[in-house]
């Protein structure tokens, strides 16, 4: 790709990029969020057409229109998103991209397909099976049958996108293997990520993106984690390193006692967590996208109601599903979906910093807009929130000061207790880091901290104590310095007490 | 033998379902391809008005004028679904209420009326009809003589179309884009199907289906027309793809239990049996089902359960910013 160039309102999300993977390799595009790696490969797949700039596959120009002339060419791509239709069988989603075999022909038998798609898994190590629907498989399987499907179609050029986000560590370590072997036939195969020792652990060579531009492309032996992360972030970073604390004997501010709930398929998504939270205390909830995590933080928060057990607050009982009886009781809640939940998107940012409390301060049935924006603007100031100002329509915010308003909202009042779901996800760096010196200094205020997220290394920067969720359940990491402890518990096994001795 | 009250019944809910069979199967065409129709009952009423006014006009031999009639209520039919399809696939109206708004302007008291009058069509029987096909011989069997063999070539074609359209979504190339199209359009748009397409055939499919079911019923059931002579059987055949789970062999069974249901008044009435007020409630049926129908498609939850296609009513943007 030379000299790639896209634009969007307000954006340069690639400026002038110069990329270049060559067969058999394993190249790595790395970069933090926003820094364009999405964008560039979007562009490269047909989904963007860019501003400026040419892409060439095996010498040739190419102008790919759309995402078939892209698979057409050989050009394949995983998607953060997978794009799997969820009711159809695992063959028949390869059928229907297939524009060569089985797929050309009017009249398809899936079952050609099955014994091909079982012998193709065998190669590569991608063990499906091929009658079972999509929606049957786990978030791993169906990473699966989209490499599956990229190498049904014979790609020549296999893209990524952030592929480890919702696998255990072991299983990345499977498709590291498995992406190898792929390259290892002469197929190139990009592998997009921000995270650095995974990009050492598979790349042959890394491409630095950052605020659009190409920084630098590096042979990866040539690198070091430490050389990769000042590339990708533009200076030295220092991790937040958090050492436990003597909490002393203090009792749980949030004791939650087998509670049930149901997901939003009506099957029970938590079954039976027990949990407490200190004051002052952060618990550290980790686990793959999908376990409940979710489910349980709305249920603490009285958003989903519970159809077993009991959460308490100080020992005081709550209703159970009672948003606003869970937010007097003193829990706050930083939802994951910041735009669907965390904030109406269509209100300003002043009547989104209010919607909490407008029923306190208003007159009545009217609303004290006047001193409403003062409150706003107040709130601007004090959680450096850039916005243009306390009329700006929430929606038109970014994802970090989108979250800063959230969490000045949910600041306000007495916090005794603090649900972050996944509170950082697709922030950049500095908004991060915000992000979690608000939730160290809740912690420091004698709040109760759950903090739920799927990035390891939050977790291990934030947590005093780390709890997996699995299916629903929890299990209690002994050793919270131990990557190999949580990664086998978010894998749904209890590590062997052989070495304990 | 062949007199007895549950051979008639079967016999008639045949005749009586079939029109529901072919409103529902394209019904079901449309909502498989992701696009929700809820003007089938318009799109009906202008198909059996232009089905009736062809034999009233058109002065060939029987089978030829009955033959043209059909194609013409197709047309009709399609006409009335391009309507709907270019407001919520390229303009992406809200489905639920372009559907009312065809069948309101469409239906009784609307277009198919004004066509009716002003063509002069009412209170004049039909110039040609359909009628059984088959030999005396074979209608007198016992059992299935009536059912299966005294029936007219409508209903024959309308099994066909069942098995046709089976294969179809099971089976073929097109049939497996289409059920992409209506579970994950993204999906499908990213696999090279074209999205818009698609949904446009199957929906226009789906109207040329509604217009020959509306001419099955003026043309053989009751051979005549009156304003709104559907009477909510486009309503009924809505419901149908929805307790069909968007099978079209589940819908046959449905359409001739339904068609029963219609029979069941007349021919108690012609008995003397009394079930109470039988009338009643199978004269409300339509405005039950409307009801129905409109309480289903309008729950994301209920339209989950029950296996609807995961994008049925919503309109699909390429995520291009």
């Amino acid at each position: 790709m030379r000299e790639i160039t896209k634009r969007f309102p307000g954006v340069v999300a690639n400026d002038g990029v110069d990329f270049e993977a060559a067969g058999g390799e394993v190249h790595a595009l790395l970069g933090e969020n926003g820094a364009g790696k999405t964008t560039l490969s979007h562009i490269l797949t047909g989904l963007y057409h860019a501003d400026e700039g040419q892409i060439f596959l095996s010498g040739e120009p190419v102008a790919f229109q759309s995402p078939r002339d892209a698979i057409d060419a050989g050009v394949c791509m995983v998607h953060q998103h997978f794009r799997l239709v969820e009711r159809f069988t695992v063959a028949e989603n390869l059928v229907l991209g297939d524009r060569r075999g089985a797929g050309r022909r009017f009249r398809i038998d899936p079952r050609a397909v099955e014994s091909q798609v079982r012998e193709l898994g065998r190669r590569y190590h991608l063990p499906v099976d091929p009658h079972a629907r999509i929606w049957q498989l786990s978030v791993g399987e169906q990473q699966r049958v989209e490499i599956l499907n990229a190498l049904y179609q014979d790609a020549r050029v296999l893209i990524l996108d952030e592929p480890t986000a919702v696998l255990t560590p072991e299983e990345s370590e499977t498709l590291f293997t498995t992406l190898r072997e792929i390259a290892a036939e002469g197929r190139t195969v990009i592998f997009i990520s921000h995270k650095l020792h995974e990009v050492k652990a598979v790349s042959d060579r890394v491409t630095v993106l950052r605020a659009g531009k190409v920084i630098a492309t590096v042979r990866t032996t040539d690198a070091t984690p430490q050389s990769l992360a000042s590339l990708m972030i533009g200076h030295d970073v220092e991790a937040t390193q958090r050492t436990a604390r003597d909490l002393g004997g203090e009792g749980a501010v949030l004791e939650v006692r087998d509670v049930w709930a149901d997901g939003d398929r009506g099957a029970p998504a938590v079954k039976g967590i027990s949990l407490a939270v200190r004051a002052g205390e952060i618990v550290a909830v980790a686990g793959v996208a999908g376990n409940g995590q979710r489910e349980l933080a709305e249920t603490i928060a009285g958003v989903r109601p519970s159809t077993k057990g009991a959460i308490r607050v100080d020992g005081r009982l709550l209703k159970r599903g009672d948003v606003r009886a869970a937010f007097d009781a003193g829990i706050r809640y930083v939802p994951e979906d910041r735009l669907g939940t965390g904030v109406s998107p269509s209100l300003s940012l002043a009547m989104n910093l209010e919607l909490r409390s407008y029923r306190e301060s208003s007159l009545g049935p009217f609303l004290r807009l006047r001193r409403m924006r003062a409150n706003a603007e107040k709130a601007i100031e004090e959680f450096d929130i850039r916005a243009p100002g306390p009329d700006v329509q929430a929606a038109n915010l970014s994802g970090g000061n989108l979250q800063k308003v959230v969490i000045a909202r949910e600041f306000s009042g007495e916090m005794k207790v603090l649900i972050a779901a996944s509170p950082t996800r697709g922030l950049d760096v500095s908004a991060v880091a915000t992000v979690h010196s608000y939730l160290l200094q809740a912690a420091g205020r004698g709040t109760a901290v759950l903090l739920l997220s799927e990035d390891l290394d939050e977790i291990l920067a934030l947590n005093d104590r780390i709890v997996v969720m699995y299916e629903g359940e929890l299990s209690e990491v002994v050793d919270r310095e131990s990557i190999e402890e949580i990664g086998l518990r978010m894998a749904g096994e209890t590590p062997g007490s052989s070495d304990s001795a | 033998m062949n007199d007895s009250l549950l051979v008639v019944l079967i016999a008639s809910g045949v005749a009586y379902g079939t029109p529901l069979l072919f409103a529902a199967l394209g019904e079901l065409l449309a909502e498989r391809s992701g696009v929700l129709n809820l003007g089938v009952e318009g799109m009906m009423l202008v198909g059996a008005v232009m089905g009736f006014w062809t034999v009233e006009r058109v002065h060939a031999n029987t089978g030829l004028t009955l033959a043209l009639a059909i194609v013409i209520a197709a047309v009709a039919g399609t006409v009335m679904a391009t309507i709907h399809a270019f407001l919520v696939i390229t303009l992406r109206a809200n489905q639920i209420v372009s559907g009312l708004a065809l069948t309101i302007f469409a239906g009784a008291v609307g277009l198919s009326s004004y066509l009716g009058n002003n063509l002069k069509l009412a209170d004049v029987p039909a110039a040609h009809s359909f009628h059984t096909l088959l030999p005396k011989g074979m209608q007198n069997l016992p059992v299935v003589g009536p059912i299966l063999f005294g029936q007219n070539i409508l209903v024959y074609a309308s099994w066909l179309c069942v098995i046709a359209v089976g294969l179809y979504l099971s089976r073929t190339r097109p049939g497996l884009n289409v059920r992409a199209v209506g579970e994950s359009p993204a999906a499908a748009d990213t696999m090279g199907i074209n999205v818009t397409a698609y949904r446009y055939a199957h929906t226009l499919a789906g109207g040329a289906f509604a217009g020959i079911a509306g001419a099955t019923i003026t043309l053989a059931i009751t051979p005549q027309w009156v304003d709104g002579i559907t009477y909510g059987a486009g309503w009924i055949a809505i419901a149908l793809v929805i307790f069909a789970f968007w099978r079209p062999e589940l819908c046959l069974v449905g359409a001739y239990f339904f068609g029963a249901l219609q029979a069941l008044a007349p021919q108690l009435q012609a008995r003397n049996i009394s079930l109470g007020p039988t009338v009643l409630w199978s004269n409300s049926l339509p405005y039950v089902m409307t009801v129905l129908v409109l309480v289903v498609v309008s729950s994301g939850t209920a339209r989950r359960r029950l296996g609807a296609p995961a994008a049925l009513g919503v309109a699909y943007v390429r995520e291009e910013h």
